[in-house]
């Protein structure tokens, strides 16, 4: 009897241990095959697809419009950065204009998202290592921001608020001092979070010097967002191709050096108080009279009122809504910095009025090919700590 | 009658191994409470809340859950280690709790003192040979479950336990010198006077206070007791629950159980080592201090009874008010002097150990976990040298007179 098994010289004693897809700290489903020398990873290897749920081929047969609602569920954490990098693409297939009270409603959700999207983070990357207490604080800070998207579009998280050419609905009255509670309260609630962390021994020991990824190599592995700036690039969709109004805010790109999970961590945290800085800027830039989305008859809904009183109002509604539009042949792609990174939406139109393609090019995705480099040869403790590092939304990774 | 007075020996242990179990089960089940509030507060929630008034029934449906629970044994789990484990650690944790004097040996029935079940001479060695034991039930928990998790939940713990333990006995060597003794009882009576003859502060003559040693004790007794920071063989983010994630059923409960046992155990003796056992911290001649276990039961009763009145509905009003009535009976029950008498000791002893398992509950909800490095170089690199430093700074400190009458 002659059995051959394909094991390198020495690793006789290695353990395969299977991490997830049932794991309390791998963010939903991720599977990670460890093999283990001791407690030492050998090797890292992610297995993805237990959360595949076919969004980008289901966007194929849905119209335009009705593809927005699909945007929400990719990275359920921040829904208004996938409802906007969606919208900016399809408006960018049709040479669309969104007046500027849209624009900058839009910058201001979608900051209020990032300052969501961040705590959820933090918090559940402190309990991963630990530390319980944070996760309910900044749980309980989210739950503010959510209640604001609440107010607005009616839902806490699957908003679908951005429309193509705007918002959905006119911002409801007092909207505005909502968030300027959230904005006020917000930096103090993170100075808690910090109090417990930033200096804390024990965090840092954790943290720093654990999951190291160098500028290049992160800009080899395709990583951006937080990932990338914790390396010490300083690249960021907002600044680099500003899109909807960003060039006309006022916002320092945050980065640190180091690029381990702790230089990551600051990048995040900084990140929350100079979205609330852009929040504020908002604030006061957006008119409180105006048009909420364009006006384009046959693409852009028309008004409840013109709707109701206008026969070609009603004969719109009505194409609108049960056959869509048709945009131009072509393809597009449209970025945006989402909380994770680039988030990039890719369109191609054959000209109905169904997307021939939707592609997302999803941050997290692309983050996640970096979790061999930042786990192997260090222990399981801080496979943990990089997997929250590089802060995955399975639902995105997985699409 | 004639049996129980020619047998007092038996008979008031029998008695007092009964009470201390009946109080011990009840104590652990509402320790759970006790954490789950207390955290819960910390975390701005309000934690059990909706079984019974104050949640106080949610001990009572949690131990209904887990027996009701299907109890499963992973295929290819070596049964007999596997059901030993659990037992093992319950019985080791449990058994240490008969060394703990309550109160002083004092207060008597039939001859034999009450507030202790075994009152032996050589307490402190006899209570770290136990508990040294306890690592068995972890490591072999972890071993007999045929699964991977838990293997290295074990291998932690082993490792864990072993390490911190040296340490630990280390750090209380001070208080051993300083006392001279072995026996629980005559190292509380060595603390007699007010709270700064305790040993953890006392500075006399060839005495050296103890707060490094304190500090040393508490550290390693987390980690002994794998709580957080040090709940690495748990560590549920990292192993799933480690050495006990294949276990249901009561047999999870006695591990839930023996942690906290060993809790109060380390608990029990931070209190005795450093801080005076059941002594007041008071000197004797504030005879109104006295007063204060009935007076503090009283003004229980009286935001009990504040609570029933005006914040209670429903069905928590009735629970509560069988709370309130308890409390203000045995309130007025403590003002009658022989009572009063007996109370002293045991009051001041769970006081003290409560406020050190506060402790141990605010640090798990404040603090990240170590990582398992960390935690073998923070054991012995920092823990280890500064305990020993201890030692022979409080060993040079007592022989020091007689160095320099006899030099």
């Amino acid at each position: 009897m002659t059995t051959t098994i394909d094991t390198p010289i020495g690793a006789a004693e290695t353990m395969v241990l299977n991490m997830g897809p049932q794991h309390p700290s791998t963010h939903g489903v991720l599977r990670v095959i460890l093999e283990l020398n001791g407690e030492m990873v050998v090797k890292a290897e992610p297995i993805i697809g237990y959360l595949h749920t076919g969004i980008e081929k289901s966007c194929e047969a849905k119209t335009y419009s009705q593809a927005i609602t699909l945007t929400d569920r990719i990275d359920y954490l921040a829904p208004l950065s996938n409802n906007l990098g969606y919208c900016l693409a399809v408006e960018k297939i049709l040479g669309l204009e969104v007046p500027k009270r849209a624009q900058y409603i839009r910058v201001l959700l979608t900051e209020l998202t990032r300052c969501a999207s961040h705590l959820v983070w933090v918090g559940t990357h402190a309990i991963d290592l630990g530390a319980m207490t944070v996760f309910l604080y900044s749980f309980r800070e989210r739950e503010e921001i959510l209640k604001i998207f609440e107010y607005l579009s009616g839902q806490r998280m699957m908003t679908s608020y951005f429309r193509i050419g705007g918002l959905a609905l006119e911002p409801p009255p007092g909207w505005l001092d909502k968030v300027q509670r959230v904005v006020d309260s917000l930096p103090g609630h993170i100075d808690e979070y910090e109090d417990l962390l930033t200096k804390n021994k024990i965090w840092l020991g954790r943290t720093q010097g654990v999951g190291i990824i160098s500028a290049a190599d992160a800009i080899a592995m395709g990583c951006s967002g937080p990932m990338l700036r914790g390396s010490g690039v300083a690249y960021d969709v907002r600044k680099a191709f500003p899109y909807s109004s960003y060039d006309e805010f006022d916002f320092n790109v945050q980065t640190q050096t180091a690029g381990d999970c702790y230089a990551r961590y600051q990048v995040r945290v900084a990140e929350i108080r100079e979205s609330i800085k852009i929040v504020k800027q908002a604030m006061q830039k957006i008119p409180s009279e105006g048009p909420f989305r364009a006006e384009v008859p046959g693409i852009i809904p028309p008004s409840r009122e013109e709707m109701k009183t206008s026969i070609e109002g009603l004969i719109y509604h009505f194409k609108i809504f049960t056959e869509g539009f048709a945009p131009p042949p072509g393809e597009v792609y449209q970025a945006i910095e989402s909380p994770r990174g680039e988030l990039g939406v890719f369109v191609v139109s054959d000209g109905t009025a169904k997307p021939y393609r939707v592609k997302f090019r999803a941050p997290s995705f692309v983050n996640l090919q970096s979790l061999p480099k930042l786990a192997e040869g260090r222990l399981i403790a801080d496979v943990v700590a990089c997997i929250g590092t590089t802060d995955i939304v399975l639902g995105e990774v997985d699409r | 009658m004639d049996f129980i007075t020619q047998h007092p020996v038996l008979v008031v242990s029998l008695a007092k191994i009964v009470g201390l179990m009946f109080v011990l089960m009840t104590t652990l089940a509402y320790l759970s409470w006790f954490e789950r509030k207390v955290i819960a507060h910390i975390q701005s929630r309000w934690g059990p809340y909706y079984v019974g008034a104050h949640g106080l029934l949610q001990p009572l449906a949690d131990g209904v859950k887990f027996l009701f629970k299907e109890d499963l044994t992973p295929p290819g789990a070596d049964r007999f280690v596997y059901i030993l484990a659990p037992v093992l650690a319950l019985t080791l944790a449990m058994t240490t709790l008969a060394l703990i004097p309550f109160g002083p040996p004092s207060v008597q029935w039939l001859g034999e003192s009450t507030l202790i079940v075994a009152d032996s001479s050589i307490g402190l060695m006899f209570v770290f040979a136990i508990t040294s034991m306890g690592v068995y039930g972890v490591a072999l928990a972890g071993w007999s479950s045929n699964s991977k998790y838990p293997l290295l939940g074990g291998l932690r713990s082993s490792a864990q336990m072993i390490s911190y333990e040296v340490s630990l006995t280390l750090a209380v060597v001070g208080v051993v010198l300083l006392s001279g003794t072995l026996n629980f009882n005559e190292m509380i009576a060595h603390q007699g006077g007010n709270f700064w003859h305790w040993n953890i502060f006392y500075v006399g003559h060839g005495s050296f206070p103890q707060i490094v040693g304190f500090l040393c004790y508490f550290m390693s007794a987390v980690a002994e007791t794998n709580r957080a920071p040090f709940d690495l063989p748990e560590g549920e983010t990292e192993l799933v629950g480690g050495f006990h994630t294949e276990y249901s059923s009561f047999k999870f409960a006695m591990f839930f159980m023996a942690e906290y046992a060993n809790m109060i155990t380390v608990s029990c003796l931070a209190t005795i080592l450093f801080f005076g056992g059941w002594l007041s911290p008071f000197p004797e001649s504030w005879t109104f201090m006295r007063y204060l276990p009935p007076v503090g039961l009283l003004a229980l009763a009286v935001y009990l009874a504040y609570d029933t009145v005006v914040l209670a509905r429903g069905i928590a009003r009735i629970q509560l008010i069988v709370v309130t009535t308890g409390a203000l009976v045995i309130g007025l029950a403590c003002l009658h002097p022989v009572v009063l008498a007996i109370i002293q000791g045991p009051f001041w002893f769970l006081l003290k150990v409560g406020l050190i398992m506060f402790f141990y509950v605010w640090t798990r909800a404040t603090l990240p976990r170590l990582r398992y490095d960390q935690l073998m170089s923070f054991g012995w690199k920092f823990l280890l040298p500064v305990s020993l430093a201890n030692l022979v700074i409080t060993a040079l400190v007592k022989v020091w007179p007689l160095l320099v009458n006899h030099g």
